[in-house]
Formats: structure tokens, C-alpha cells, sequence
């Protein structure tokens, strides 16, 4: 975890997303506009976590950064090039340096292959070891990295438990060395005592390979445990940003608020008096021009010019509070 | 919740703390390891309609397979003189098989009739031109099974490809390419087949080009819808963020994963055009004579139908065993193949 | 209290290729009318299936092996196919984890709400659309007399989970059992659906079984919880019992592994390794291999339930009074004095504890 304020400055920026818009059906009736205008970076070696209910974007943010989908419009560079401009040679090294986890433990694992062909799915395409006992080894070095038996090597995915699959999966995306990790929904589908196992793992290997991840998640006592900074996404667009401690203690958005508030906790007593906070959404279909805007350093909200005052009284109020 | 414990005996180690296990030793996996497929087969096995039919076909596969290089008799050589013999085998003690037919009121032993030598008889007798039948049979399913290897093959060649290609592109190349296969499925088979027949001379050429037409457009249905739901699967997106090529995609992960409706579908697909071919020589526009088809000895048998009934019985059974066979198989397959139906 | 509902030593295995998965061993216990009892535990634990064998609704491979499932003074397990449909959706409803496909797409809402009426009722058809449109409102749908005919894919996914349990309170049953009726939905909607269970509950007095794995969720809606391992209930007690003075080390851990808000340590707590597999279940407490407590004991013999209150129960060696005290992890001890406190402010009561020499009683 982070300190409150994050001096962005003396860290270098991996992903930069500026005004990304990702529409699908473009034109047509259906038109959707999955993302709509959104900018952020995120620092080498920091988690990175995007939270917001289902459907407000999270999954299509990560893989247009990950070049599954081309933009409508607005850039992506990563490591300070544009990846819709990356040559089709210079392709497969991108493929190498970023890679993604998955959701579904049941979906993301071919059925059909061994796992030790699952696992070195990527080593075969980029050509990373030499010969069958080479592959072999590295198959079971990567078991090893994320806990589990070298003779699991020759079993088939559905022999395995969500979470003995979801490790699988991260074996996989570890195996041609990536440095960033979009990791989408990689414990929403896993019981809450497994969670922890996968969690405790992508910390430990982010700490051994400096990775840096974008952490999304609906969950949000599992974000806020694991992130440094959070954006809190709705209607595929950004809501607030900031660190985590800041976003889950010092809400500003009144989305983020509302949020917050209907998080379920294992507190019988706090369960008993807690009060939802409802959501107006007026403040986003209102017509007005708004745009992320930094209130207190680090800490940015999507808002007017005129509603910036309003969101600085309320946070000095905070601070007033500490 | 009443336990009982009395029977238990505790003593002073049985609060011994024990070391946690070996974790590696909780994850193993103790069942045996199957893939997919052998636990379909496992599954298969089950269903016994399904484990019949598979047999009977490779019986029947086996002998069309022999009926290449050897028959009873010579299924084209005429013995006008041995027209018309009802079914003998041996020295006709077998009922049904004894050489003997019912001429206006009386059994007459039709083979002395016709003074056919002592040891020479014919399984399922012969037709107006004395062939034997049975020979006739042999080639007639041998045909009709290279039909449907030939739809095998149309649906493979075909088919399986442009159903992914559809699929998996999209877009505007899925549109055009699902245009192509609604202009081509709205024209009528029979229309196509006619068409082949004012350029081409009826036989085997034509029906095959006739289903090389249409025949394949089921499973490129098939496989393209298959392909549109798998290509959002998580796996394959997981390849392409690994910069796997669509081609090996193609192989690696989707034919492995429609692999179970390509089989089904072929399973069905055989025994359709099986009765195509039937279809087409039985109203005579299918293989010319001399040759036998299943097709063209109903056609034959069901003109004496009244008075030499085994004449078609014996095709008409045939063809229905293996249409039942395929479609029981084909059925049995499909649940085995179907995880949902899995206990 | 009276209770509506009472499951007695029930056993349920399933025959499989591999041999009889034993899915269900021996499992006890009762619903009281007008609370909601929570089912917890890993995926896998049987949760399901307890809760399906009270519906009649198990699969084709199950066999009971043993118990009985009273219910109005009638065991559930006995009864015939037609009877059992008569308790089904009018006495005892049931909703599904997955909103998408409960719903007929073909089909107008209102007409699915009002079906359990005409199935069950001598309802008129009129009388039947009426009672849904009340319905329809109870859960929340606004402006339900002009949605009665729209279709479910004009729902949102929230809405749809709406309809969903409108068609099972439509009969007001006695019993409604909500197999994770929120797992699917965003945490939003899933606080407004179970605010909408809590207010059903008051205003049609039902009794209601709540099948989940989000503890936080527990938290907000049981009145008791029953937490089971490896097909077995292994603690049970009232929701404060449960989440503040928990006895079980599974419970422990399925507590530990939950970060708060205030978590701030480098690593959550995991719950080694993975459930055991059912098709030969280990000999004594089946949680043994993963427990940081486990004694020679646990690997010998089955824990029976020892008493910590009048609610209270939990099957666990450590509560032997032979066994060497445990200090429960950090976190726990926290909640633990939490509860002090909370018993101290009066905010909670204290459970009562009253010595009894019945069955429940521990072992020696
Ligand atoms: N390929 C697609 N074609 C059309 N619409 C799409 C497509 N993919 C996503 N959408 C739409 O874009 C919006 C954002 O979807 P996205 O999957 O990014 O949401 P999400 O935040 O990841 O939600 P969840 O938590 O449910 O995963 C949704 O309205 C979705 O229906
Ligand atoms: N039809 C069946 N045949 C064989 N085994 C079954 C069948 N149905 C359930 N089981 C087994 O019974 C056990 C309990 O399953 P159940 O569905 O009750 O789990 P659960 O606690 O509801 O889990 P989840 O949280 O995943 O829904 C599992 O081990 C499961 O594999
Ligand atoms: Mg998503
Ligand atoms: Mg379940």
C-alpha cells in the first residue's frame, strides 16, 4: 500500500490512456458507448484498481489496452508508445510485456489441453525454450511459482477446483515474463476462503517480478486491500480517482458514496445500522461538460468548473476530521 | 448432531497437536485422469441403442469394405434363365430361405422349376434378370456408403472451414458469406439435381456434384454458430493476448473444441445423403443401370413388389438399419458429447 | 420458538462413474418461523444440495440414504411426486442463483408471476393477474400495471432478479429458500435486493433460508447461520454468535480470510490446500488437513457438537474440555472483544447458556 499523496511526478508512467473512447455498433441503433472519454496513468510497479457495477466499462478498458479491441478514439501508450501504432514485428514483443488474467476459472482454460500445454502455450509462440525437456522444466518451475504439483502437468482443466484453475491461468500469463498484468475479475467467480489464496499470490509475485497490475473488481474491500490507487468507473466513464485509502475514506464522488455504502461487511452490528446511500444520476445526464479534475493533490473528481469549490470544502472537511 | 462418541477413546495424546499436512499431498487429484474424449466414449458405452447401431455399422461397413473385391456372384451377370428365384440358403430347410414360392395356391419349388444345378442357390433369390440379389445388396450399400463418406468429406472440405472463416471473421464477411448460404439453401434439392442433370448424364457425378453444392450447408451453420460463441471464450482471448496466429487458433483451440459437433453432425449428415441418393435412383434420375444402388434396387423390387415381395424387403431393411443405426448413433454421441447431460 | 421446518440426520450420496460421491453426511437442523437461518460455506459443501432435497428437486443419481425433513408435521422425504408439487411454489418456494435463466423469454412477466397461482389456486385468471400486479409492486417493479406485459429482456439484470422472486413470494409460502439469489449482481443491487427480503420478510411473515458465500451478506440478512464443510454442518449459532464469538477453526478462517476495511497487513490470511474430495471422505473432522489447529484427534474421529450457548453449537475437538486451550487468530480475538463490548453497551444480548444433560451434550 501507498501513502496518501502519490508524487506522479518522479514516477515513470507504464500505461498512459488519454481521452480513450471504445463505442461498439458505431453508428448503428444499438450503438453502445462502452467507454466514454476516459484518461488515466498508471506507475511502473504500482496496482492499479478499477472498480464500478457491471456493465460500466471495466472489462472493455482493460482489453482495449491490451489491443483485444481498436478504439473509436484516443490513445493508448504504453512504455511511451502508442500500441495502435506498434508494427506487426514489433507485435509479438508487446504480446510478451503484457498479459491478462481472467474471470471465469471455467472459461479461460481450454478444455481440450493438458495444462502443461496450457501453460506453455505462450512459450511455444515466442519461442522461449528450446527443446521438450526445456519446456518441461519451465512448466514446473511456473507449477511451483504459483503452488501447485508438478504432476498436475498432465491433467486436463476439468479436474481442478476454481481456485487450482485460476492459478493455472496466472501460470500462464507469468510464463513469457510480462511486466504488466491487466488482471479482470480474478477472484469475483472464487469462494471467499480461495480469494485470499489467489490474492496472497499475485501480491508475492508482483513483489518478486515487479509487476504492475490493473486490478479490476467489483469487490471492494478486496480493491481497496490490494491497490495503491483506485479509479471508480460508471457508464464508461470515470467517476474519481485517487489513492486507495482516499477513495475509501474520503469519498467525494457522490457515485463513489453510494458505492461505498452498499458494500456488505462481516459486521452483524454494522449491517444492523447501516444506511445506503442512494445515487442521483442527474449529476452525470445533466448535459454539462465535465471532466476529471484534481480537488486536493491526487485525489480527482469528475466535475465542472463550478462544482470544483463544492468538492474542496468537502474534502478539507475531511482532513478537518483526521 | 447425537453423535456418538462413547465408543471413541480418548487418551492423553489424542490433543496432540499434529503438524499441518504436506499441502501438495490435499491437492492431489485421485480420480483417474480422462480427457474429453474418453470420458465421452466412457459415456457412449452406456447407452446401449448407441453401442448396437456402432457395431452393426462396422459390420455392415466391413462387408460393403469386401464387397470391393468379392461378392457371392458376379452382381451385374444376367441369367435370364434364373429369373425371378426366391431366397435359398443351402438345401432350404431354413424358413423364409427355402426356395420355394406360392404360385397361384400352390408351393412350388421354384429352383427345381428353373433346373438351377444341385448347390447352387442364392441367399436372397434374384431379380427379372437373374441377377443375384444378394450381390446386388452388397454393392448397392457399398455405394451408398462411399455417398456418404463423399458428404463426410463435403462437409469437412467445406463445411467445417467456411463456418469458422464466417464465424470467426465477422462482420461484413460473415454477412456476405451467410447471404451465400441462404441464396444457396433456399433453391430446392431436387432443382439442383436437375439442373446437374441437363449438363451432366445421371450417376454418381452428378448427385456428388449436386451435394458438393449443398450438402455441406448444415454444418457450416453448425460450426459457425459454435465459432461465434467459442470466440469470446476466455481461452481463446487468452491466445491472442499471447500473439497466437488466428490459423493456429483455427487449430489449436477451435476444431479440438467443435470437434464434437463436426462428429455429430456427420453422423447425421451420412445417412441423409444415404437417402438422397436413394431418393434420386428410386425415381430414376439417380445411378444408371446396370449398376446397384440401394436406391435402384427399391426402385426394381417395389415394381413386382405384390408378387416377389422379397425383392425390396430385403434393400428396404437394409436401408432402414442403416438409417436407424446412424441416427442412434448420432443420438447417442450427441448426449454423450453434451456435458449437460453429464451425472 | 416453533419451528417450521426441521431436517434430521440427513444423508444423500450420488452414484457416479467414479463411485458414491457422499455429498451429504449427516446433516441437522430447523428453521424457525419468521427468521432467516443463512447457509454458509465453500463451493462444493453441499449447501445446494441440502436445500434442493427439501424442494424435491434433487438430481436423478441422488439417493437418501437416511433422515427425514419435517415439515408441518409431514416428512418431506415420503411423500409422492404430486404431493410434493403441491408444497412446491405454494407452501415452499425457491429462488435461483441465476436471474437470466429463470425467466421463460418468451413469456410476459406478469403472466409468469401470476402461473404459480393458476397452477396451484382454483384462482380465476382475472383474480391470479391482479395478486401479480400487487405483487409486482411488493418487490419493487414501478409502474408494474403497464410492465405486466413486457419481457424480460426489457428488464434490467436487478429488475429481473425482482420478478424472480416475485414469482416465488406470489403464494406467499411459508418457506422461501434463495439458493445465492445475489451472487450474480453488482453490490448495488445486491443491497436493494436484500433490503427487498428483509421488508417481504415483515410484511408476509415467511420464513426464509438464504444460501451464500459472501459473509458480508450473511451479516446483513440472517438471524442465525449454519456453516458447513464437506457436506457436513460443522458450527451454527445466531449471526452475532457466529461472526463474533465463532468456535469452529473453519469458521475462523473463512472470517480471517475476509479483508475489513482496515486490513492493512502485507498478506490476508488463506485457508490452506482444498476441500476434501467427497468420495472418500477422511475419517475424522474433514477439515483437519487445512486446520493450523488440527490434534491426533481430528484425524481419529468425527467431533461431536459441543454447547456454547442455547443457540450455539460447533463440532470441533477444541472444544473438548481435555483439549489444551487455543488462542483463535488475531482478527478473531478483535471480534471477540468487539462482542464484549457490544454485550457490555447493551447493544447485542447475551446469549443464555443453560445446562442440560440432552443429546446435544458433549462427549466423554
Ligand atoms: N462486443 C460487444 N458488443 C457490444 N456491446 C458490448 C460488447 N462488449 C461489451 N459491450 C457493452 O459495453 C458495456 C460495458 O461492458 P463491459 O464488459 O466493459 O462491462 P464491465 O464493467 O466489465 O461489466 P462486468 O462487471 O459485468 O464484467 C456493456 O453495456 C456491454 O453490454
Ligand atoms: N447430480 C450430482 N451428481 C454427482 N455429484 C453431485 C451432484 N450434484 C451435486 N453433487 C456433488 O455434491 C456436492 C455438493 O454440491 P452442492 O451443489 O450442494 O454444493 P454447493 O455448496 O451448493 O456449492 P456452490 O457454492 O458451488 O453452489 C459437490 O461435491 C457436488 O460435486
Ligand atoms: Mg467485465
Ligand atoms: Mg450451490
Amino acid at each position: 500500500m501507498m501513502q496518501n499523496n502519490p508524487q506522479p511526478q518522479e514516477r515513470k508512467k507504464l500505461v498512459e490512456v488519454k481521452h480513450l473512447k471504445q463505442y461498439f455498433n458505431a453508428g448503428r441503433r444499438n450503438e453502445v458507448k462502452a467507454i466514454d472519454d476516459i484518461s488515466f496513468e498508471i506507475y511502473e510497479g504500482e496496482t492499479f484498481g478499477l472498480v464500478g457495477e457491471s456493465g460500466s466499462g471495466k472489462s472493455t478498458t482493460g482489453r482495449s489496452i491490451i489491443r483485444l479491441y481498436t478504439p473509436t478514439s484516443g490513445e493508448i501508450e504504453f512504455n511511451g508508445t502508442d500500441i495502435s501504432k506498434i508494427k506487426h514485428k514489433d507485435m509479438l514483443q508487446f504480446r510478451r510485456e503484457m498479459q491478462m488474467i481472467f474471470q471465469d476459472p471455467y472459461a479461460s482454460l481450454n478444455p481440450r489441453m493438458k495444462v502443461k500445454d496450457i501453460i506453455a502455450e505462450g512459450l511455444d509462440i515466442h519461442h522461449l525454450v528450446k527443446n521438450e525437456a526445456e519446456r518441461d522444466a519451465r512448466v514446473n518451475e511456473l507449477l511451483d511459482l504459483v503452488g501447485l504439483s508438478h504432476d498436475h502437468a498432465t491433467r486436463y482443466p476439468h479436474e481442478f477446483s476454481g481456485g487450482q484453475r485460476q492459478r493455472i491461468g496466472i501460470a500462464r500469463a507469468l510464463a513469457v515474463e510480462p511486466r504488466f498484468i491487466i488482471a479482470d475479475e480474478p477472484i469475483s467467480a472464487l469462494d471467499v476462503s480461495i480469494q485470499a489464496q489467489v490474492v496472497n499470490l499475485l501480491r508475492d509475485i508482483q513483489k518478486e517480478q515487479n509487476l504492475t497490475y490493473l486490478f479490476i473488481a467489483h469487490d471492494l474491500s478486496m480493491v481497496k486491500y490490494i491497490s495503491d490507487r483506485i479509479a471508480v468507473m460508471h457508464n464508461g466513464r470515470l467517476m474519481e480517482l485517487s489513492s486507495a485509502d482516499e477513495v475509501y475514506n474520503h469519498p467525494l464522488h457522490p457515485y463513489t458514496k453510494s458505492l461505498l455504502s452498499a458494500v456488505p461487511l462481516p459486521d452483524p452490528f454494522y449491517e444492523r445500522n447501516r444506511h445506503r446511500k442512494g445515487y442521483d444520476d442527474r449529476i452525470e445526464t445533466d448535459g454539462q461538460l465535465r471532466s476529471l479534475k484534481e480537488i486536493v493533490p491526487g485525489h480527482f473528481v469528475l466535475a465542472t468548473e463550478e462544482e470544483v469549490a463544492g468538492y474542496q470544502a468537502a474534502a478539507e472537511e475531511y482532513h478537518l476530521d483526521d | 448432531m447425537a453423535d456418538n462418541t462413547s465408543d471413541i477413546k480418548l487418551n492423553a495424546d489424542s490433543f496432540k497437536p499434529v503438524a499441518a499436512n504436506n499441502v501438495d499431498e490435499q491437492e492431489k487429484i485421485s480420480a483417474p485422469s480422462l480427457t474429453f474424449f474418453q470420458d465421452a466414449i466412457r459415456r457412449l458405452r452406456k447407452n446401449k441403442a448407441a453401442v448396437f447401431s456402432f457395431w452393426l455399422l462396422a459390420i455392415i461397413i466391413l462387408i460393403s469394405i469386401v464387397s470391393i473385391w468379392w461378392t457371392p456372384s458376379d452382381p451385374n451377370a444376367q441369367h435370364v434363365a434364373y429369373a425371378n428365384l426366391p431366397p435359398k440358403i443351402a438345401n432350404g430347410s431354413i424358413p423364409g430361405f427355402t426356395g420355394k414360392a406360392n404360385v397361384g395356391g400352390n408351393i412350388v419349388d421354384k429352383y427345381a422349376a428353373a433346373k438351377v444345378p444341385k448347390g447352387t442357390y442364392y441367399v436372397l433369390g434374384t431379380d427379372y434378370l437373374g441377377r443375384d440379389l444378394f450381390s446386388r445388396l452388397m454393392k448397392g450399400v457399398a455405394l451408398s456408403l462411399l455417398i456418404g463418406l463423399l458428404a463426410t468429406l463435403f462437409d469437412l472440405v467445406i463445411g467445417v472451414p467456411y463456418g469458422i472463416i464466417s464465424g470467426w471473421k465477422g462482420g461484413k464477411t460473415d454477412t456476405i458469406m451467410q447471404r451465400i448460404i441462404e441464396i444457396i439453401s433456399s433453391i430446392p434439392n431436387l432443382v439442383v439435381v436437375i439442373l446437374m442433370l441437363l449438363l451432366f448424364t445421371p450417376g454418381l457425378g452428378s448427385i456428388v456434384v449436386a451435394m458438393g453444392i449443398t450438402g455441406w450447408i448444415t454444418m457450416a451453420r453448425l460450426v459457425r454458430a459454435e465459432t461465434l460463441t467459442l470466440k469470446t471464450q476466455e481461452y481463446i482471448l487468452a491466445a491472442r493476448t499471447l500473439g497466437e496466429s488466428p490459423l493456429r487458433i483455427a487449430l489449436k483451440h477451435l476444431i479440438p473444441n467443435l470437434s464434437s459437433t463436426i462428429i455429430i453432425q456427420t453422423m447425421f449428415s451420412i445417412p441423409t445423403a444415404i437417402f438422397f441418393e436413394a431418393f434420386l435412383s428410386f425415381i430414376g434420375i439417380g445411378i444408371p443401370a446396370p449398376n446397384a444402388s440401394l436406391g435402384t434396387l427399391l426402385s426394381d423390387g417395389q415394381k413386382t413388389f405384390r408378387f416377389l415381395p422379397y425383392q425390396m424387403w430385403y434393400p428396404a431393411a437394409v436401408i432402414s438399419i442403416i438409417m436407424i443405426a446412424f441416427n442412434l448413433l448420432a443420438d447417442g454421441l450427441r448426449d454423450a458429447f453434451d456435458p449437460k447431460t453429464q451425472e | 420458538m416453533e419451528k417450521i421446518l426441521e431436517v434430521k440426520d440427513l444423508q444423500i450420496d450420488f452414484d457416479t462413474f467414479a463411485g458414491s460421491v457422499k455429498a451429504i453426511r449427516n446433516v441437522d437442523f430447523h428453521l424457525n418461523k419468521g427468521e432467516t437461518l443463512a447457509i454458509v460455506g465453500e463451493s462444493g459443501s453441499g449447501k445446494s444440495v441440502t436445500v434442493r432435497s427439501i424442494m424435491g428437486l434433487l438430481a436423478n443419481n441422488a439417493q437418501v440414504t437416511s433422515g427425514s425433513i419435517d415439515f408441518k408435521g409431514r416428512d418431506i422425504l415420503k411423500l409422492s411426486n404430486r404431493e410434493i408439487e403441491k408444497i412446491r411454489g405454494n407452501d415452499i418456494s425457491m429462488i435461483f442463483q441465476d436471474p437470466m435463466t429463470s425467466l421463460d423469454p418468451t413469456m410476459p412477466i406478469g403472466k409468469q408471476v401470476a402461473e404459480p397461482l393458476l397452477i396451484h389456486g382454483s384462482m380465476s385468471k382475472k383474480k391470479a393477474m391482479a395478486r401479480a400486479e400487487e405483487v409486482l409492486e411488493l418487490v419493487g417493479i414501478t409502474n408494474a400495471k403497464n410492465r405486466m406485459k413486457d419481457y424480460p429482456h426489457q428488464f434490467s439484470g436487478g429488475q429481473r432478479q425482482r420478478i424472480v422472486i416475485a414469482i416465488a413470494i406470489v403464494n406467499y409460502p411459508e418457506i422461501l429458500i434463495a439458493d445465492e439469489p445475489t451472487t450474480a449482481l453488482d453490490v448495488t443491487i445486491q443491497a436493494q435486493i436484500i433490503d427487498l427480503m428483509k421488508e417481504l420478510q415483515n410484511k408476509i411473515e415467511t420464513s426464509i433460508i438464504f444460501i451464500t458465500h459472501d459473509l458480508g451478506v450473511v451479516a446483513g440478512i440472517a438471524d442465525r447461520v449454519a456453516v458447513m464443510y464437506a457436506g457436513k454442518i460443522i458450527e451454527y449459532g445466531s449471526v452475532d454468535e457466529i461472526f463474533y464469538n465463532p468456535q469452529h477453526p473453519y469458521t475462523w478462517g473463512l472470517l480471517n480470510s475476509m479483508p475489513t476495511l482496515d486490513t492493512d497487513s502485507d498478506r490476508l490470511y488463506a485457508i490452506p490446500g482444498t476441500p476434501p474430495n467427497l468420495l472418500n471422505p477422511p475419517k475424522g473432522d474433514a477439515f483437519a488437513p487445512r486446520n493450523p489447529y488440527a490434534m491426533a484427534i481430528d484425524y481419529e474421529a468425527m467431533p461431536p457438537f459441543f454447547k456454547i450457548s442455547d443457540t450455539h453449537y460447533a463440532a470441533t475437538w477444541l472444544l473438548h474440555p481435555d483439549a489444551p486451550k487455543t488462542e483463535p487468530p488475531v482478527a478473531i480475538k478483535k471480534r471477540q472483544a468487539e462482542f464484549q463490548r457490544l454485550v457490555a453497551e447493551g447493544k447485542i444480548n447475551q446469549p443464555e447458556y443453560e445446562e442440560e444433560g440432552g443429546v446435544k451434550d458433549d462427549a466423554e
